[in-house]
C-alpha cells in the first residue's frame, strides 16, 4: 500500500469508527458523527497539503 | 434481550481486569464487559492500525529512558496497544525499515492505534463503573 490518498482515506476511516464508537451511543448517531470526522480528516489533510504546496521541500 | 443478560452489572470489582484486558487486547475490556459490539469494532479497527502500521514497516522500538523524551512518548503511544506490539517484536518487526517509502506512514498508524487505545481503556473504565452504557 504505497498510494499516499488511499492511505489517508484507510487512516482516516479506521479513527474515525473509533472516534464514533467511543463518543456516540445510536447507531444512526455513530454513523452521522463518523461519516461527518471521515470527511473532516479527508478535507483538512487535502487543505493542509494544498497550502504547504508553495514551501520549498 | 440476550445482549443485556450477558451485560454485567457496574461494580467496582470489574474496573480492574476490564481496564487490564483493554490494554492488552484492543476491545477485550468491552467484551469482558458484556458489549460485544462496541469491543468487536475497536478489536478490529485499532487491530488494523497496528497490523498495517506493521505491514508498511514501522519500527517497534523500545524505548523508555529520558534522554530522547519524544521517543518516549512514541514508545509509550506503541506499547498502549497492548500483546500485538509485544507479539510483532517476538515476531521480529521491531526495526521496521527506514529507508521504505511507507515507513512514517507505518509509524502514525501504529502509534495512533496505541493512543486510540489508551482512549478505548479510559471508556472501558467509564462502563464498568457505570458513568458510560
Amino acid at each position: 500500500m504505497t498510494s499516499h490518498l488511499l492511505i489517508l482515506f484507510v487512516f482516516s476511516a479506521l479513527v474515525a469508527t473509533v472516534f464514533a464508537t467511543l463518543l456516540r451511543e445510536s447507531l444512526r448517531d455513530r454513523l452521522r458523527f463518523g461519516l461527518v470526522s471521515f470527511g473532516a480528516f479527508v478535507l483538512s489533510a487535502l487543505v493542509l497539503g494544498w497550502v504547504m504546496g508553495p514551501f520549498p521541500s | 434481550m440476550a445482549a443485556q443478560t450477558t451485560t454485567k452489572v457496574p461494580t467496582r470489582a470489574n474496573v480492574l481486569p476490564a481496564c487490564l484486558l483493554a490494554w492488552v487486547l484492543p476491545g477485550a475490556g468491552h467484551l469482558y464487559l458484556g458489549r460485544k459490539g462496541k469491543g468487536l469494532v475497536f478489536l478490529a479497527a485499532i487491530g488494523a492500525l497496528f497490523v498495517l502500521g506493521v505491514a508498511m514497516k514501522s519500527r517497534l522500538e523500545l524505548y523508555l529512558g529520558l534522554e530522547d523524551p519524544l521517543n518516549l512518548l512514541f514508545s509509550v503511544a506503541q506499547i498502549a496497544v497492548g500483546a500485538p506490539y509485544f507479539i510483532a517484536r517476538a515476531l521480529g518487526y521491531e526495526s521496521g525499515l527506514v529507508t521504505a517509502v511507507t515507513y512514517e506512514y507505518g509509524n502514525t498508524f501504529t502509534a495512533v492505534g496505541g493512543l486510540l487505545n489508551i482512549l478505548v481503556i479510559l471508556d472501558a473504565h467509564d462502563v464498568a463503573i457505570g458513568r458510560k452504557r
